[in-house]
């Protein structure tokens, strides 16, 4: 099956499609910016630059760069365009990442697809609008004042005739772009935007619909599966092909290159039992084993390697009181943890005619298909990557890996689409982890209980090292016959996210140690904003206690802008009107996700029994994003960045041996189960006339500093190592 | 590994396949009957995405031979409502609620929560949270699933 181009569809009728001078002058902050983790190197490249197109029978396909993976945008995207253009949500397709169709937006990443892609089909939509209207104001003779736009229809206000986009249009295959002038409809008109619009995504897969790269079925597609190698460091010496194949007659084809090693068949069980085979008829030599780390040691031993030390905040006058001894401080640690998707990584290629075909749960087509010409050594014209919708990744984890694991498998058995679905130990024990990161405030407080001064150092390894056109950073090319390998830093910037308390501080310093750890990490939903805001928050309510202050009230005292006070106040109002039963204590935390994103203001409420188990009942959410464009949507993220965020706090931890990953499955790497679930509610503080501001990650930080300070109010034990559950009894 | 012929019975209809009769029944519904509701989760039966109904009763697709249901009926995410244009009320349920993010442990929670339902039409909170254990959601979709679940009962 080859991927029809934008261009084929329209051979026959009108059109307008619409896109943005590549060179222009960017209408709103990050359109055309790097994706917030890792620098943008690919999007000059690109040549499809077509975000919205009024298809003859006047329907609208929207484009977008950004991949939907759980977190609603199809939905937004299409919400958007609706309201600028007067149309039913029935009548829009949104086309998703896709590198021979949509723009290059690099990666969806970092709560940006509000703030960067719907807007710019907001402005698109909103500029074919105006070109619509002046066409028909031609056509009728008439002023663009008289018509109004529906459905696909232009008409008169005063009498009944109208014309349809096709008429509008004339056969003509217009392409323009967004000038600078283009007018968004005004606040009071709006009807789609900030409405619950249900998803219709969640439709389709209540109702079984194929609706994943998972579900892809192609004519005679076949399955394969990668054996793994035992330890990062390892060489496939020998594998035995001859018993494999006597055990499995069927299989189509063995892939080695190197210490690459994959069985192709046409039917997957084949492939799983081969690959099953393979693992105990295999040997290899392992070349550099893990670190042998006693149980509760790896502080200790991170801390001690290599570091790069810098400061990135500095503020008044640190230096001078560091001889005081009147310091308050602690010291915090969050262990490596598992982006844990529930579906392992997928993804289908065909290799025919020198060409490439992928489809792939990537978070970033563009990107990947750089990489893949880098590993294959293949001209990237040539690969055409197409985004299909995954299991929620929440970061870079084994989707570009398991696409790269395909080509190689493709390129080695042409003709056929070949699909790999990765097994759960695949998943689990070699994904990129979230960095394990050691935190230590400490601060002065005046007499009157103000923070004074503040000093905070971190310790943490890189976090993204997503592919961006480096072959080194995908699983398969570390194992190929000429090896490529990654040396360089990643994203480090990504670990001092929210280092910096968004509170009034004269004295600061911030000061980042960055080691290179025994793990294989990468982004994983929110970066270092979780960890430092676990230990900012964790502090502040050491503080509160110090200054003897109200843990609202400190964070009140040292706040100055007036949306972050508006939702701590709402938080306050909240827990205070709600009625707790005995036994249970309440812990709250507040961060602007980014110190530039959305606002979010989080309460936990638990009971601990003698044993130390921790029952987590309830949390509240007060988040202001903006102009919400789905209030269910943010809603919907903030409930699960909540409870994902008190997960990872209370149950998560990735485990090693000196010779790999030892959590291996969902019982050596538990999360929460249905039981443990708290009940959560949210209430959002919508600005309609405010920019929207990126909001899926907003949560995470403040709920895990929620459910810490809960504790201690509750039982007075200060969490200060994760995840909880583990270190409250010991 | 050899194939051997196989009947079953899913969603209502007698299905003939060649395969291994060690061969999950996962993989036979995926594969051999092209389904899209159970999906492969971990193969461990630790995860509850492959759950189908057997006889009525929750069970997970990833550990069960083909070969030990042919004497039962299985009924999969596809076959739970009365026709093809319409939704079960469980499945109804959870898009009223919109009980999802990514969805793909969608299937999992909708087969426990028909299989618990058909035996304890009025489940309370704790009977569902206990029944929903061997369902995992990454995206913390849980508070909405239960809400969901809630509604039908009433």
């Amino acid at each position: 099956m080859i991927p029809q181009t934008r261009r084929n569809f329209i051979k026959t009728a009108g059109s307008l499609t619409i896109g943005f001078s590549l060179g222009g002058i960017p209408l709103f902050p990050g359109v055309f910016s790097c994706s917030g983790e890792i620098p943008d190197t690919t999007r000059s490249s690109s040549s499809v630059n077509a975000w919205l197109e009024i298809l003859p029978n006047g329907n609208l396909r929207v484009f977008t760069g950004k991949i939907e993976i759980g977190q609603g945008i199809r939905t937004a995207i299409a919400q958007v365009a609706a309201e600028e253009l007067n149309m039913d949500m029935e009548k829009i397709e949104v086309v998703l990442a896709d590198t021979d169709r949509t723009p290059n937006e690099s990666y969806t990443s970092g709560s940006r697809s509000i703030e960067s892609s719907a807007m710019s089909v907001r402005h698109a939509a909103a500029y074919a609008r105006q070109k619509l209207l002046d066409l028909a104001a031609k056509r009728l003779n008439t002023s663009t004042d008289d018509l109004w736009i529906k459905n696909g229809k232009v008409g008169h206000k005063n009498d009944k005739k109208t014309v349809s986009f096709n008429d509008i249009l004339g056969g003509h295959q217009i392409e323009d772009e967004v000038n600078l002038e283009v007018q968004l409809k005004p606040r009071a008109d709006r009807k789609v935007i900030g409405k619950p619009v249900p998803r219709q995504d969640i439709y389709d897969m209540a109702a079984a619909a194929p609706v994943f790269v998972h579900n892809l079925r192609f004519p005679d597609m076949v399955h394969a599966r990668v054996v793994r190698p035992p330890a990062y460091q390892a060489n496939l010496k020998e594998a035995d092909e001859t018993a494999l194949l006597q055990q499995f007659p069927k299989l189509l084809k063995v892939v080695r290159n190197g210490s690459f090693l994959g069985v192709i068949s046409k039917d997957e069980y084949t492939s799983i039992r081969a690959q099953e085979f393979l693992k105990e008829n295999t040997t290899w030599t392992v070349s550099e084993k893990l670190p042998d780390i006693k149980d509760g040691g790896l502080p200790e031993y991170l801390k001690s390697l290599p570091a790069k030390d810098e400061t990135v905040v500095d503020k008044g006058n640190i230096s001078k009181a560091n001889a005081d001894t009147s310091w308050i401080k602690a010291s915090y640690f969050k262990p490596y943890i598992m982006h844990g998707a529930i579906g392992p990584s997928c993804a289908v290629g065909l290799y025919e005619a020198d060409q490439l075909y992928i489809w792939t749960h990537s978070q970033g087509v563009y990107p990947l298909r750089e990489t893949l010409s880098g590993m294959l050594n293949m001209p990237m014209e040539n690969i055409h990557v197409k985004g299909v919708p995954g299991s929620g990744c929440y970061g870079h984890n084994g989707a570009d890996d398991v696409t790269a694991d395909v080509a190689l498998l493709a390129r080695a058995y042409p003709g056929k689409h070949v699909r790999l679905q990765w097994s759960r130990h695949d998943e689990h024990a070699w994904e990129p982890y979230g960095s394990a990161m050691i935190l230590e405030p400490k601060a002065r407080l005046s007499n009157s209980g103000k923070i004074t001064h503040w000093e905070y150092d971190l310790w943490s390894d890189t976090h993204s090292t997503r592919p961006g056109g480096n072959p080194g950073r995908l699983l398969p090319a570390w194992y190929l016959d000429k090896p490529m390998t990654d040396n360089s830093d990643g994203y480090f910037g990504g670990a001092s996210r929210n280092a910096e308390p968004y509170y009034r501080i004269p004295n600061q310093q911030v000061h980042t140690h960055f080691f290179h750890g025994p793990l294989r990490i990468s982004a994983l939903r929110g970066l270092g904003a979780y960890a430092n805001i676990f230990a900012i928050e964790s502090f502040m309510d050491e503080l509160a206690e110090q200054a003897g202050k109200d843990p609202y009230d400190f964070r009140l005292m040292h706040l100055d802008d007036p949306r972050a006070k508006e939702v701590v106040e709402k938080l306050h109002k909240l827990t205070s009107t709600t009625s707790h039963p005995e036994g249970t204590g309440l812990g709250i935390a507040f961060s602007r996700y980014k110190n530039n994103a959305a606002y979010c203001a989080i309460a936990a409420r638990v009971a601990v029994k003698d044993d130390n188990d921790i029952q987590l009942q309830k949390m509240w959410a007060v988040i202001d994003a903006g102009e919400t464009i789905n209030p269910d949507g943010l809603k919907n993220q903030t409930e699960g960045g909540m409870i994902q965020s008190a997960s990872w706090t209370l149950k998560e931890e990735v485990t090693f041996n000196t010779q790999h990953i030892t959590s291996r499955d969902w019982n050596s790497y538990p999360i929460f189960r249905f039981d443990e679930v708290p009940e959560v509610e949210v209430i959002i503080i919508d600005r309609p006339e405010a920019p929207p501001l990126g909001a899926g990650e907003a949560a995470q930080g403040p709920a895990a500093a929620a459910v810490a300070n809960a504790v201690y109010h509750t039982c007075g034990k200060r969490v200060r190592r994760l995840p909880v559950n583990k270190y409250i009894k010991m | 590994m050899s194939t051997i012929t196989l009947q079953i019975v899913v969603n209502g209809k007698t299905h003939t396949v060649e395969a291994d009769p060690a061969t999950p029944l996962l993989y036979v519904l995926r594969d051999h009957l092209q389904l899209n509701g159970p999906r492969f989760g971990c193969g461990l039966a630790q995860c509850g995405s492959c759950t189908v109904l057997m006889d009525g009763n929750a069970i997970r697709s990833c550990s069960i031979p083909v070969q030990a249901v042919t004497e039962t009926e299985i009924t999969t995410l596809e076959g739970i409502a009365q026709d093809a244009e319409s939704l079960h009320p469980v499945q109804q349920a959870f898009v009223e609620e919109q009980a999802a993010q990514c969805g793909y442990c969608l299937n999992g929670a909708i087969m426990a929560a028909v299989a618990l339902l058909r035996r304890n039409p009025d489940p309370n909170d704790e009977e569902i949270r206990n029944d929903l254990h061997g369902i995992l959601c990454r995206c913390g979709a849980q508070a909405r699933m239960i809400r969901a679940i809630k509604k039908v009962k009433g």
